[in-house]
């Protein structure tokens, strides 16, 4: 066999891009088909049931549960504010009562004469959808929310923190091969897009958050570095909810890695344009990767993508980057596929295949240590 | 006969083929292919058809139809097809639960063993007294998105106030399904028998599928798991296998139920355990989660250590366990800041092997800190059971022992199985055999084998149906045993004699010697003894040093040979790593030259 799927990151100067905007539970779309949408607009929206506050009325009168429901001055469905009776006790001859007053507002939910505890239900919290890219709804799904559709320059990146954004794209490093360095970020950059070129540093960092910046994509970020922005060492790859008032995308990996030439030639051929990132990170089963995504005009290529992971077939001729130590950031192109199985260093016995790398020397990598490099 | 088994995994779909030639049933052939739950294909059987294919080309039986289906033979004459075929899996994130109880060390924790012993991932416990107030609990359950719910609560005939109270937090948080949409969330209830009536009311209405089983710790005294732990597997099969993409195709072609991967490596554990009448400890090490597994004195119990993993999880168990930890089972000089940026690139591509002998040795070091990790909370929840009243004298006659003892005694284990990734595929059997002994501290005498290619999970399904089959296949195929661990309990003295041991035998036994000798305090030594060999392994300890029979008492005992051989660990028990980084480094080194591990 002289082939194989390996897994790869998209980049593609133009692509079809669909953005699937759904509501965590049925709402109102305000949008229509056809409409023209910013990344801002309120696209769908509704109110999530509100928080329980459960409350012990009968212990706190000191009665028998079953007692309860008939001492009750409220019924369910009744608002409730904080504070407002809710039970009182007969007393002895009409005197000595005891009222028991809501700790929470809401609704009256529940009265239960088994264990005497009532619960309020709080208020409704709104949740909005954003339409996240510019572009024109081509569907709407009932109570649900939209699919918004826009031509795009699209680069996935391997790892970010933080959620969805967006801004005008500026470009701040000096090339792809160029660290971003706390120099590079200017008072200028705030709420924008910021394109570095090899590994973001701490200063960077720090001055980009200083400074308002809405993204900054580089090739690399030290671990170390993460650990400051976040707080806390990351244990596992599941990321996007953190509240960092920033979103970090790295395109290659941990380390000193330069940014691929072609990732940083493309995006950087859109700088000015308004840009939409997510740093959204899931490597589980159901892969998903962040993504830079930049509307551009004209039509698509006819197609579509949402996101999400792809594969490729792997043969002689293909573009691959090495994704492990000893070679790990490598670009080059696949010259050999053998059959059988080969020892490597480690004393292991796996499949591998020979890169001709850009310097002209040839290795030998294992076929899981290599990702397909390209559109 | 002919036995097509499969195990659908997160990442891949194993097929194996077992055949009965000359009576005896034999695991012949192994495909694999990725699973195909998530999109674009969405369809499980995708995946078991690629892998079942595989079967095929390597068997030279056709065994897949042109539709895709797998094919049943008629009569044991038919060429083609299979007689049987069965199913694990746990694809899509296994079997996802909430488990509740009142007192969270009694009936929330047997209700989390009885959902872990069934193969499921315990999302949370809630229990009355778990520390968070109410509201906080109630949130905690609206943001989880269980497969099912397990609640428990009361002995039967006891107090009902408490469970109908945890039962009245649940429903109104409505908790959501992972599936979703018109899925009605199936809740299992399992608590006093006097609060049915109450807890039908409480969930009867819209979203929750309820059912009702015997209480799962009627009394205090007694656990009763056998009922929830098989309505979780039909509620498994019934609900949530019947929502997942493929599986209705997928339990139409089975031959038993499809069990959750982790529930049928316990079964045929269990099985082996009460068999020949031995102490088991397991472990399964994924990607993502270490699975541990133990029989001890016929009580099984499993553990689930989310995110203790060679993979997805391997910055999680660099976090916990701490670089320092892991760098201590090192001999070479590796710079931290590299190795932290390569184990956060291992994590976001988990799909990498070490190329480099360096990267392979830290690799191990990682899975040394995941396996000791994940075993420490192996012991602390496979204990005898909490809140029971002791009486062993007047004056703690009414005390509850709320702690509970380990049923985990190293010095009882009889048998160690390793499976998983990083133990079944590292390139030298003794580096398994010693990444096991580093993690789990055996004592005394113990066996050391490793599930040859992951087929513990097939064979679990198939002792329902073929328990002869299962067995045949376990022994002589699944199981390749490694060898022996012999290591003193108690503190050596580095350096001073802690041991003598002979060791005599051969192909058939009998009593030529085949090695003695004299180990000193921090020495670890191999004597080869082969696979298909025995004999008699005599160690003698020094004084306050133990092996099984008591400090400073010799042991003999009967052995087999493995294709490692006998590792005889004289470290000591508890094991302490010299705490001097360079003293350290150059006796893991020794360790590992002694031991042949890496050449």
């Amino acid at each position: 066999m002289a082939k194989a799927y390996t897994p790869g990151l998209k980049v593609t100067p133009r692509t079809t891009y669909q953005a699937r905007r759904l509501l965590p539970v049925p709402g109102t779309v305000k949008v229509k088909h056809g409409d023209r949408v910013t990344a801002d607009m309120v696209v769908a929206e509704t109110f999530l049931e509100g928080d329980v506050f459960p409350i012990k009325l009968a212990a706190m009168l000191g009665v028998n549960p079953r007692e309860l429901p008939e001492l009750m001055l409220k019924k369910t469905g009744d608002q409730v504010a904080v504070g407002d009776p809710l039970a009182r006790t007969k007393g002895i001859f009409g005197m000595m009562k005891t009222e028991a007053k809501s700790s929470a507002a809401g609704v009256l939910e529940s009265v239960s004469d088994s264990t005497g505890m009532v619960i309020i239900r709080g208020p409704q919290p709104a949740v909005q959808v954003r339409a996240y890219v510019a572009g024109t709804v081509v569907e709407v799904i009932a109570r649900e929310g939209v699919v918004v559709e826009t031509s795009a320059v699209y680069a996935q990146g391997i790892f970010g923190v933080g959620g969805e954004i967006w801004g005008p794209l500026v470009v701040a490093a000096t090339g792809h091969n160029a660290d971003l360095l706390e120099g590079d970020i200017t008072e200028s950059m705030k709420g924008a897009i910021v394109l570095g070129g090899a590994r973001m540093t701490a200063g960077a960092i720090r001055r980009a958050r200083e400074v308002g910046v809405a993204a900054v994509i580089s090739g690399g970020i030290d671990d170390a570095d993460l650990r400051d922005v976040l707080g806390y060492d990351l244990g596992v790859a599941v990321t996007g909810s953190e509240k960092l008032g920033i979103t970090l995308l790295v395109t290659e990996g941990f380390g000193d890695i330069a940014m691929a030439r072609r990732t940083y030639d493309l995006l950087a051929a859109t700088a000015g344009r308004m840009a939409s990132v997510n740093g959204a990170t899931q490597i589980r089963a159901g892969v998903m990767r962040p993504e830079i995504v930049v509307p551009i005009d004209g039509g698509g290529t006819g197609e579509v993508f949402g996101g999400g992971a792809t594969a490729g077939l792997l043969e002689v001729g293909t573009r691959v980057r090495i994704i492990r130590d000893p070679h790990f950031g490598v670009l080059g192109t696949v010259s050999a596929l053998p059959e059988q199985p080969a020892v490597l260093g480690s004393g292991s016995k796996a499949r591998v295949l020979e890169v001709a790398i850009e310097d002209g020397s040839r290795v030998t990598v294992p076929r899981a240590n290599v990702e397909l490099f390209g559109e | 006969m002919r036995i097509v088994a499969t195990d659908c995994g997160s990442t891949t779909t194993k097929a194996i083929l077992i055949e009965e030639r000359d009576g005896v049933f034999r695991q012949t052939f192994r495909g694999e292919a990725p699973t195909t739950v998530e999109e674009p294909f969405a369809d499980v059987t995708l995946g078991v058809t690629n892998s079942v294919t595989e079967l095929q080309e390597l068997s030279g039986y056709r065994l897949i139809a042109d539709d895709g289906t797998i094919i049943r033979r008629r009569s044991q004459s038919d060429a083609d097809g299979c007689d049987l075929y069965i199913s694990t899996s746990s694809a899509g994130g296994g079997l996802q639960m909430m488990v509740a109880g009142v007192v969270r060390e009694m009936t929330a924790e047997s209700a989390k063993r009885a959902a872990l012993g069934a193969g499921a991932i315990v999302m949370d416990t809630i229990a009355s007294n778990d520390r968070r107030k109410p509201h906080e609990q109630i949130q905690r359950i609206r943001e989880l998105r269980p497969d099912m719910v397990l609640v428990s609560g009361g002995t039967d005939g006891g107090d009902t106030k408490k469970v109908i109270e945890l039962a009245e937090l649940i429903a109104p948080a409505r908790p959501r399904p992972r599936f979703g949409g018109e899925y009605k969330l199936p809740l299992i209830f399992a608590g006093n028998k006097e609060a049915r009536g109450a807890i039908t009311r409480c969930f009867g209405g819209e979203g929750f599928a309820l059912s009702i089983v015997e209480n799962l710790r009627p009394t205090l005294e007694q656990e009763n798991l056998g009922p929830a732990r098989e309505r979780i597997h039909d509620v498994f099969l019934e609900h949530v296998m019947a929502h997942a993409p493929g599986y209705d195709r997928l339990m139409s072609w089975a031959n038993a139920p499809i069990m959750p991967t982790p529930g049928a490596v316990g079964d045929i554990l269990q099985t082996i355990a009460r068999g020949r009448g031995i102490n088991v400890v397991g472990v399964d090490i994924g990607g993502a989660t270490t699975d541990m597994f133990s029989v001890f004195g016929g009580v099984f119990n499993r553990t689930v250590s989310a995110n203790l993993g060679m993979s997805y999880s391997i910055s999680n168990v660099c976090a916990e366990a701490g670089m320092d930890s892991v760098l201590r089972w090192v001999h070479l000089d590796m710079d931290e800041r590299e190795l932290r940026n390569r184990v956060k690139n291992k994590m976001i591509r988990p799909t990498t092997i070490p190329q480099s002998l360096e990267a392979l040795v830290f690799e191990q070091a990682v899975s040394r800190e995941a396996l000791r990790l994940a075993f420490i909370q192996h012991k602390a929840f496979a204990t005898t059971l909490k809140g029971v009243q002791q009486q062993r004298t007047v004056g703690d006659a009414f005390s509850q022992d709320a702690v509970g003892k380990s049923l985990v005694d190293p010095m009882a284990i009889d048998l160690m199985v390793a499976s998983g990734g990083v133990l079944s595929h590292a390139p030298r059997m003794e580096q398994t055999a010693l990444m096991m002994i580093d993690a789990f501290e055996p004592e005394g005498f113990t066996q050391i084998a490793k599930d040859s290619i992951f087929m513990m999970p097939h064979l679990g399904v198939l002792a329902s149906v073929n328990a002869r089959a299962a067995m045949e296949v376990f022994e002589r195929d699944c199981l390749i045993l490694l060898g022996w661990c012999v290591a003193p309990k108690g503190e050596v003295r580095a350096g001073r004699p802690a041991l003598e041991f002979t060791l005599s035998g051969g192909p058939s036994g009998g009593n030529a010697e085949v090695a003695k000798g004299q180990l000193v305090g921090g020495e670890m030594r191999l004597v080869r003894f082969p696979l298909g060999h025995s004999g008699k392994l005599e160690v003698r300890p020094e004084k306050g040093l133990d092996v099984g029979a008591g400090p400073g008492k010799p042991v003999k005992r009967t052995i087999e040979g493995g294709t490692v051989g006998v590792i005889i660990d004289a470290r000591g028990r508890p094991l302490k790593l010299p705490t001097s980084p360079s003293v350290r480094r150059s006796a893991v080194a020794g360790w590992q030259k002694a031991l042949e591990i890496y050449l």
